[in-house]
């Protein structure tokens, strides 16, 4: 963290950051009560990303904090509107980059939906499965960040370990460890040869667990990770409803919401687990969220696992869905439409729709506006973090600076989705 | 089966509900792809969204979404997404409003609306009156302009680089190698309603020449002959005929003289 400069501190009432109410009368004993106002970031390796936090601190204690977001700002939702529908869906790897699987499902479900468009029974599984291990790599990679603000290293080791294996098996089913643009409308893009899905099992069997029990063993009861995270940015259940929180924050505030099994999309009305949900609603529990939601995710991709269905993994829409390249090669018409649908692409029937899903970060929407042409008329990104981070302010006003690394850890914010 | 996007249950009687909490306040309510979404009054928002909330249990404002359309009188639209978590259902509430027409703020109702009404105020200029705190969010500091109205070009105005020079990041007008190309792909004979790029250079060709009017004899007058028509033609002939040219005498042939 940068201290400023001593000509940047400022006392109570200064015109630089306006409004602060100003208590003039003299305690005995202190000469005089000054404000610091520090910038925390924008290159701050707790900030997660490029977040600037202006803070006006009294001692050690937050005051005031107002975040400054939009450094990452990239105008997606304005390229997306130039884009055909199917060019646009690589833009949504590179907002959420922790999490790329899920940001495609919301944009895939959304064009299925004002396509009414059937999915195979196979895609739905699939992409359940790998949005599933999206959850897992992204919480892992949130865990042991979470873990690494507040003082622990070891644990981040074993977690990445864990995650590095996600990354590869992300790239074996579509060519890209991050940026993996495979689900596709109507289904997704290519088929999974068997063995990557029997090395998924036993990865889940196996080393997957024991990598991650093992490097939690380390943290959940040790007595420091607790002292800095339990009763810490205390969020009750009206405060995490009025804040539009969702995902595991609202479930660590104690309500047990979750779109998966509410609003159930693809193959998740089929598929038994249990949402875990926080008691005290403190950064604790919102960790301790997480890493249950692993455990339940290992659960949900065995069960796809053994019920994923034989069978084609995209529509046969063709004038959604491209042919193969195979059959380009032999049929006539199959060329018309490749040519067509890369060119021009798929026509989407006028009318608006809001699909959410619950991705690993929270509700993650995408409110799609057709006029019936080849490109979105309007494409609005509902970020989980903007919520979240907004209210930043009221979760951390009356801690310690310490405390603002957990906090941050505990939002789960990424800035490719909050800025878009 | 149909689509697998998230299944939402069509809540009983809401639009008896939305009537009676509502009354006139409400302009439109249309359920299409099974979601409510409703129109309301610009100016008697405050009281729907309290009515939303508190008596149809609407418990979260998750989103507020901009949508800009030029023809309109009024163009933005404003879109705010409701959840309500104890009745599972989703609710789109929209209001209309111009650059010039505040819309009241929900940040009393919701405080989550704060930064939410900012970014609509950021990326479309949609004021929002009430909001005590409508700065910029997205864009740089000092930015001008709405990036996300349909008028705003794609690629800007401004561009920023570092400059070695000036040892800082400065601002510059964009400069584009070559011109900024819009493919739409649309199908020319599908109903694009423009001239396809490339034929505005081609040759307009030179307009038909009208069609000649068919000389029509219906009065003696008009055939050109007859007594009249006869001394009009002395007239003229008398004036302009000149005698008849001697005839020129014959030429000597060449060589003669030699």
């Amino acid at each position: 963290m940068t201290d400023t400069p001593a000509s940047t501190i400022k006392h109570h009432g200064s015109d630089m950051f306006e409004g602060y109410p100003v208590d003039t009368a003299d305690t005995p004993g202190d000469l005089q009560v000054t404000n610091y106002t520090i910038n925390f970031g924008p290159q701050h390796p707790a900030a997660h990303g490029v977040l600037r936090l202006v803070m006006e601190l009294d001692g050690e204690i937050i005051e005031r904090l107002d975040p400054h977001i939009g450094l990452l700002h990239r105008g997606t939702e304005k390229l997306i509107e130039h884009k055909t529908y199917l060019q646009a869906l690589p833009y949504f790897d590179r907002l959420d980059y922790a999490s790329p699987l899920a940001m495609e499902h919301s944009y895939v479900l959304a064009i299925e939906k004002l396509l009414n468009l059937e999915v195979p029974l196979r895609a739905q599984y699939l992409r359940v499965l790998f949005a599933e291990m999206t959850r897992i790599s992204n919480h892992l990679l949130n865990i042991a960040h979470h873990i690494l603000d507040v003082g622990a290293l070891t644990p981040g080791l074993w977690l990445y370990e864990a995650r590095e294996d996600c990354l590869g098996f992300f790239e074996r089913a579509s060519g890209a460890r991050m940026h993996c643009a495979w689900f596709r409308p109507g289904g997704v893009h290519q088929d999974v040869p068997l063995k990557l899905l029997t090395d998924i099992a036993d990865w889940l069997d196996d080393r997957m667990p024991r990598l991650f029990e093992d490097g939690l063993a380390l943290v959940l009861d040790n007595r420091i990770f607790k002292q800095r995270n339990v009763d810490i940015a205390y969020v009750s259940k009206e405060d995490a409803l009025a804040w539009g929180f969702s995902g595991p924050m609202i479930r660590g505030a104690g309500i047990p919401w979750d779109i998966r099994k509410s609003q159930p999309y693809d193959v998740y009305a089929k598929m038994d687990f249990d949402i875990p949900v926080g008691t005290r609603g403190d950064c604790y529990d919102r960790f301790m969220v997480r890493v249950e939601e692993v455990r339940q995710s290992i659960r949900i991709m065995k069960q796809c696992l053994q019920q994923m269905p034989e069978g084609p993994v995209c529509s046969d829409d063709r004038k959604v869905v491209p042919p193969k390249r195979a059959e380009m090669k032999q049929s006539m018409e199959s060329l018309i439409h490749h040519f067509k649908l890369y060119t021009e692409g798929f026509h989407v029937p006028a009318g608006e729709v809001y699909v959410a899903t619950e991705s690993p970060k929270g509700e993650f929407g995408v409110f799609l506006v057709s006029d019936g042409t080849n490109k979105p008329y309007r494409c609005k990104i509902r970020p989980t973090a903007f919520s979240h981070l907004q209210a930043m302010d009221f979760m951390s006003k009356g801690h310690m600076l310490a405390d603002t690394t957990a906090i941050i850890g505990a939002l789960d914010i990424v800035f490719g989705e909050c800025d878009r | 089966m149909s689509h697998p996007a998230p299944v939402i249950a069509p809540r009983k009687d809401l639009t008896k509900a939305l009537k009676a909490a509502l009354g006139k306040d409400m302009l439109a309510h249309v359920h299409a792809h099974n979601e409510d979404s409703i129109t309301v009054k610009r100016d008697a928002l405050d009281g729907v969204m309290v009515a939303l909330r508190d008596r149809l249990e609407y418990q979260q404002l998750m989103e507020i979404a901009g949508v800009d359309y030029p023809d309109r009188a009024e163009r933005f639209e404003v879109v705010y997404h409701l959840l309500s978590v104890t009745h599972n259902h989703r609710l789109r509430v929209r209001v209309t409003a111009s650059e010039a027409t505040p819309v009241p703020s929900v940040t009393g109702i919701w405080p989550v609306a704060g930064w939410l009404e900012r970014e609509v105020f950021d990326m479309y200029g949609v004021l929002f009156s009430g909001n005590t705190d409508l700065r910029r969010i997205l864009t740089d500091y000092g930015f001008e302009g709405h990036p996300f109205r349909k008028d705003f070009p794609l690629t800007g105005y401004t561009e920023m680089r570092y400059s070695e020079e000036a040892k800082r990041v400065v601002y510059e007008p964009v400069k584009l190698a070559q011109d900024f190309r819009q493919f739409d792909f649309l199908s020319p004979w599908e109903g694009a309603d423009y001239v396809l790029p490339g034929d505005e250079k081609a040759a307009t060709p030179p307009p038909a020449p009208p069609p000649p009017t068919p000389k029509v004899t219906d009065k003696p007058a008009e055939t050109g002959a007859g007594k009249a028509a006869n001394k009009a033609a002395a007239k003229t002939s008398k004036g302009t005929a000149k005698a008849p040219a001697k005839p020129r005498a014959p030429r000597k042939p060449k060589g003669d003289a030699a």
